[in-house]
Formats: C-alpha cells, structure tokens, sequence
C-alpha cells in the first residue's frame, strides 16, 4: 500500500536532485570556460530547475494547500532534504563539474526513461518530458569527458582525478531502499538496481574513449536519499534560502 | 594559445523555409559548435534545424568582383518576364 | 548606453572637399542608407571606431553578467531563479552577437577579451555599481536595461550591416528583461513596509548612474559628430538620456516609488522633464576605473578567462588530434603540453 507521504518522500528525491544540482551550475554564472560554455551551463541549469520545479510542485500539492514548490525549497532544513550526494559536491575545476555532471546525466537519463513508463500519469508525463532535456545534457558531458581526458596531459590528469574522486558518490544512484522498493512494487518508481548495468556500459565506453580508466575503489558513500548529507548542503541551502528566511511571509 | 575556430550558423526557422545565416561562434570541433549554436540561437525556439560551417570553409565573392559577377546580369532584360507586355485579354501567362 | 565615449581617432569632422574619392563613396552610400557589409571597402577610422565601439558594448554585456549573476543562487523563489537564469544567460548571448559582429571586421574575440580583463578595454560604468540587495536586480531590469533600450532600437539602424542585425536580435530580447525588472519592483512595491524600503533604496542607488549611463552632453564632441555622420550613432546622447527620464518617471510614480532628485520637475513648456545637475565627477571616477565594483569586476572575469585556459586548450588539442587522426597528412598536432 502507498501512502501519500511515500510518494511525496520520492518525488522529493527527483526533485531536490535538479534543484541543488542547478543551484550548483549557475554557480558558474560569467565564469565559465568560455562564453560558449557558459551559455550551455545555464541551459542545463534551466532544464533541470525547471523540471524540480515540476516535481516539487507534485509534492507540494500531496503535502496541502499550504505548500508550494517554494516553500519546499526554501523552509526545508538540510535533514529534510533528499538529493543524492553527488549533486551537493562543490564544482571544484571544469573537470569536476563535467565529470559530476556526466555520471549524473547518464543516471538521469535511464531513469526518466523508466519513470516515463510509471503508473503514475503525471510522473510519466514529467518524465517524458525531462527525457529528451536530458538527453541533451548527456551529450554534451561525455563529449567534455571525452575532450579533457584525451585533450592535453594537464586535462588527462584532472578529468582522471575527477573521476576517482567522485565515483564514491555513484553508488547510492542504484540501490533500493524500502520506499523505493513499495514505489517500485505499485508501478510508480523506477528500480534504480536496474539502471546499474547500462549506466556501467556507458561510462566504460565513454572512459574508454576518453582514454581515462573506470575507478576500481568500491567503498561508496550514501545517505543523500534518507537526508543524512555531507556539510556541503548547509551552505547551499544558507545561500539559496536566506531571503525567504530572512523576510518570513514576504511574497516575490 | 591558438583560438577556437570561427564557425558561422545557419537556422531553418520552420518547415519550408531555407536555412539562413544568423551568426557566428567559437568551438573546437563540430559537436560542441552544434551544441552552442543550438544554446546561443535557439533559446526562444527559432529553429528546427540547424547548420554550422567552419568560417575558414567558405568561399565568398569579393566586392571589388561586384561588376563582374553582377553586372552582366542587368542587360538581359528579357529574362524577367515583364520584358514582355501581354495585349489585354490574353489570360493564364 | 553600453558603448559610452567612443573615440573616433578623428580630431574634427572632414568636409567632403577634404576626402579621398573613396571615401566620398563611401559617404554617400551611407548618406543613401546603404548598408556597409563586411569585406566593403571602408575607411579605417569608421573600421576602428566601430570595433572599439561594438567590442565596448559586448564587453559591458559580458561585465554585466556578474553583478546579476551572483544573485541567481540566492532569488527568492524558484520563478525568479528561473527567470534571472535565463536573463543573465542572453547576456552572454548578447554580448557574443556582438562578438561575432567586431570579428566580421577582422577583431579576433580571444583578443578582445584579452583587453578586457587586461584592462585596455572599457565597458559601462554602470557595472561598476554593487547589487547590494535583491530589489537591485530589479532596478537593473527596469532602469538600466530600460536605458540601454533607448539607445540600441536606434542602432538597429546602425549603417554597418552585421551591427545592426546583432542590434535587432538583442532589442527582440532585451525588452523581456526590461519588463522581468519592473515585475520584480512591482512585487516589492506591493509587498511589506521593509520590501518597499528595499526598492526605494536601490532606485536611490540605482537612478543617478542609469541616468549617467548615456554618458555626458555631446554636443562639444567631435567623436560623437563623426560618429553620428557615418550612421553608428543615431541620437545625441541628452536626447536618449531625456527620452529615458521621461518615459521612466511615471513609472516610478506608479510605483509609488520616488525618484532621488529634488529638482526634478515637469517641463510644460518643453514637454519634458526638467532635471537637477548630474554629478559627472563620478562618472569620469568610474570611467577612470574607480568605481566601487571596477577592480571586483575585472577581477572575477580575468580569473575565469585564466582559470579556463586549460580547458579551452584541451579542447582545442583533442580537435586537432581528432582531425589529424581522420586525415592523417595534415600537419602534427603540437604535443600535449604541461602547464
């Protein structure tokens, strides 16, 4: 049986993902790379604020009328938050931000694939719709993989390093706690376990392709999805939330 | 460092029409040029296809060519078809 | 205005018994509203003066990203993180059509923007200003892209051809973001006594250097009459700054907002409003790179220029090896190279 406050639990965990991870994209709002970077980080960010949007909005609307996708963003403290480790870690260098993106993209897009066939009608809707975003995003961060790690041996050394550090925070990505596996067991979520193997062939070609080497470390960090997150979160939310908090009932 | 390449973008606004020359940009290969011309323009869903060209690639007239190329051209009048006056009644031409 | 005293390299304005055949030529397409096109002959004054000015104004766009920028993680709603997003986005949209457009005359942008962050290169002073609070970004929608408007409809009539073109693109986009400001002041102005103080502070802040944004009175200058004469400058630059004032005035009013200027007062006679003095002191500090934001601002961009060096060179490196490997008789790749 799902309760409401099950569901609203998982959509949280789709949208707080996009939220963090666009807040911390648009970090690099006039510094990026080049100009032409900078245009396709804010695009990123702009898909992905837009489809936490979506999802919070769900979630709000199960939570009562008092809640809304702002007030679930910005009155929620670090605990209550459900992102996955890896969209909180700093952007670090370009090869950071590529290779945190990467391993995400290629998650993302299996699972809005999934979720694009949920029993649930408006979770299939949004996801379908994410999909092809997504998609896009992809793309765009292999080809970065791809570039740094096959470019000069300076950016070989930092995509590599890249990489190792962030492959600790994949593994929460596939395993199914038991909200996901009641989600899973009515047809609304996706089963994040399955989405291990393809994602694993993805990154191995595109490391293979960028002459970079798949991290052998298997210890994986986890908790993002139960709220237990690293102290990263706190400053993030400080910096997105001060206003609100700052100036309670204040409309925008 | 050498700069990245100029490439100059070209956009079919919609189904029908021709592609057209909107601007330029900088990318080191094709792929990142095709994704930045899609970020640059088409945010507000100009276009339905796109093309890009390294600037290097193409060849254009010289304006000093202008009366070679061009000129030539304005004394065949008789390819217009106003060259030829119709009487009244003659329809259908 | 985003391009403010352009320098023409001209001392005076030449008399047409004073030109070259050529350039009467030249003088007389433009007089016709002929549009100039790149590989036109052109006389190297009008090449040089459009390249400082349109590398000027795509500089101010790029500056401009960053006093905006750094309130994009802290909106108050993720609404107006979406739309701020996507506004300082076009910014850097903005700035590369313009890009493009100095290129067209031979300019290389990594050039450019080597003389930006070298600081050989100005852009308005109107980024030099801190956004101090969130009714700031407001303010820049309403009043400073408000002003920049004002003067590039004119230039989407500018008589070189790839200027005038960026010029319409960015004026179709820009009037969102004029319009996005004056929703965020609009939201304020209604909200709690404290959100209206916050909106009356940043038009205290925000009014006077909008005001001085179209730059001093022309009438004197020689760069201004040339420029005007060869069609990249369409109105003087009281007429732009009065048209500003007269069309923002009541809107502050609207806002119940008042405008930080005690002289201020309706014309009848005129049909203008009539002003207090401008305090040009500042602007030349700000120009001169004194500011309170100039060395801030130059700053945050020299060190992302640098800090991305070795991602543009990487980049760069693997196309080559990548094009060397498709067609193996073209020339080596250099070797990959350490920092």
């Amino acid at each position: 049986m799902v309760e409401p406050s099950m569901l609203q639990e998982y959509l949280l965990r789709l949208g707080d993902n996009g939220l963090i991870l666009a807040q911390r994209l648009a970090e690099w709002s006039g510094k990026a790379p080049a100009l032409e970077e900078d245009m396709a980080l804010a695009n990123v960010a702009l898909d992905l604020l837009g489809q936490a949007r979506l999802w919070l909005a769900y979630a709000a609307e199960i939570e009562g009328p008092d809640a809304s996708e702002d007030t679930l963003a910005y009155l929620r403290d670090a605990p209550a938050f459900r992102n996955l480790l890896l969209v909180e870690q700093a952007n670090g260098n370009y090869a950071e931000t590529m290779a945190r993106q990467f391993y995400f993209d290629v998650w993302h897009k299996l699972l809005l694939s999934g979720l694009a066939r949920s029993h649930d009608e408006r979770i299939a809707g949004i996801a379908a719709k994410a999909v092809k975003e997504v998609a896009y995003h992809g793309e765009r961060s292999a080809g970065w993989v791809i570039r740094l790690g096959a470019g000069t041996a300076l950016s070989h050394q930092r995509m590599q390093a890249a990489i190792d550090d962030l492959w600790p925070y994949t593994g929460e990505m596939f395993t199914a706690d038991a909200l996901d596996q009641a989600l899973i067991a009515a047809g609304i979520a996706c089963d994040p376990a399955a989405l291990h193997a393809p994602w694993l062939e993805k990154v191995g070609a595109t490391l293979d392709a960028a002459g970079l080497t798949l991290p052998a470390a298997k210890w994986m960090q986890s908790g993002g999805k139960q709220g237990r997150h690293s102290e990263r979160l706190g400053y993030i939310l400080a910096e997105m939330q001060f206003l609100p908090r700052a100036y309670p009932g204040a409309a925008w | 460092m050498p700069e990245w390449p100029l490439w100059e973008v070209f956009i079919r606004s919609q189904h029908g029409l021709a592609h057209k020359h909107v601007g330029s940009l900088h990318a080191s290969d094709a792929a990142m040029a095709m994704q930045a011309a899609r970020n640059l323009y088409t945010r507000r869903a100009e276009g339905v296809s796109i093309w890009v060209v390294e600037t290097g690639r193409i060849h254009a007239s010289s304006p000093d060519d202008k009366e070679i190329l061009f000129e030539p051209a304005n004394d065949k009048p008789y390819r217009h078809p106003t060259f030829f006056p119709m009487p009244d009644g003659v329809k259908n031409l | 205005m985003y391009a403010q005293l352009v320098d023409t390299g001209e001392t005076r304005v030449r008399g047409a018994e004073e030109m070259s055949a050529e350039e009467q030529a030249f003088q007389s397409r433009l007089d016709a509203g002929v549009k100039i096109e790149p590989r036109d002959w052109m006389p190297d004054p009008y090449r040089r003066t459009l390249v400082r000015q349109i590398s000027q104004h795509a500089h101010s766009e790029v500056v401009g990203m960053l006093p905006e920028g750094n309130w994009i993680t802290r909106a108050p709603s993720l609404k107006r993180k979406a739309i701020l997003l996507a506004k300082v986005q076009d910014e850097g949209g903005h700035g590369m059509y313009l890009y493009s457009a100095a290129e067209t005359l031979g300019a290389s942008r990594d050039q450019m923007l080597d003389d930006l962050v070298a600081g050989r290169a100005k852009y308005s002073s109107i980024f030099n200003y801190p956004t101090l609070t969130w009714a700031d970004i407001g303010a820049i929608g309403w009043l400073v892209d408000g002003a920049a408007i004002i003067n590039q409809i004119p230039l989407c009539r500018c008589s070189y051809g790839p200027y005038a073109r960026a010029m319409v693109r960015i004026c179709k986009e820009e009037s969102f973001h004029q319009r996005q400001g004056y929703d965020i002041m609009l939201a304020l102005a209604r909200g709690t006594a404290a959100q209206k103080a916050m909106a009356q502070d940043a038009l205290n802040r925000w009014w006077w250097p909008a005001v001085m944004m179209h730059g001093p009175s022309d009438e004197a200058s020689v760069h201004s009459a040339q420029s005007m004469q060869w069609k990249i400058k369409i109105h003087s630059n009281d007429e732009l700054r009065q048209k500003f004032i007269d069309q923002t005035v009541p809107q502050a009013d609207f806002l119940g907002l008042t405008v930080p200027d005690p002289a201020l007062k309706w014309n009848e006679a005129r049909g203008h409003y009539d002003i207090g003095p401008i305090d040009w002191d500042e602007f030349y500090a700000v120009i001169k790179g004194n500011g309170p934001c100039n060395r801030d601002r130059l700053k945050t961009r020299a060190q992302a220029w640098a800090d991305g060096a070795w991602v543009r060179e990487a980049a760069a490196a693997h196309a080559a090896r990548t094009a060397q490997a498709a067609q193996p008789d073209l020339p080596q790749p250099s070797a990959t190279q350490e920092p």
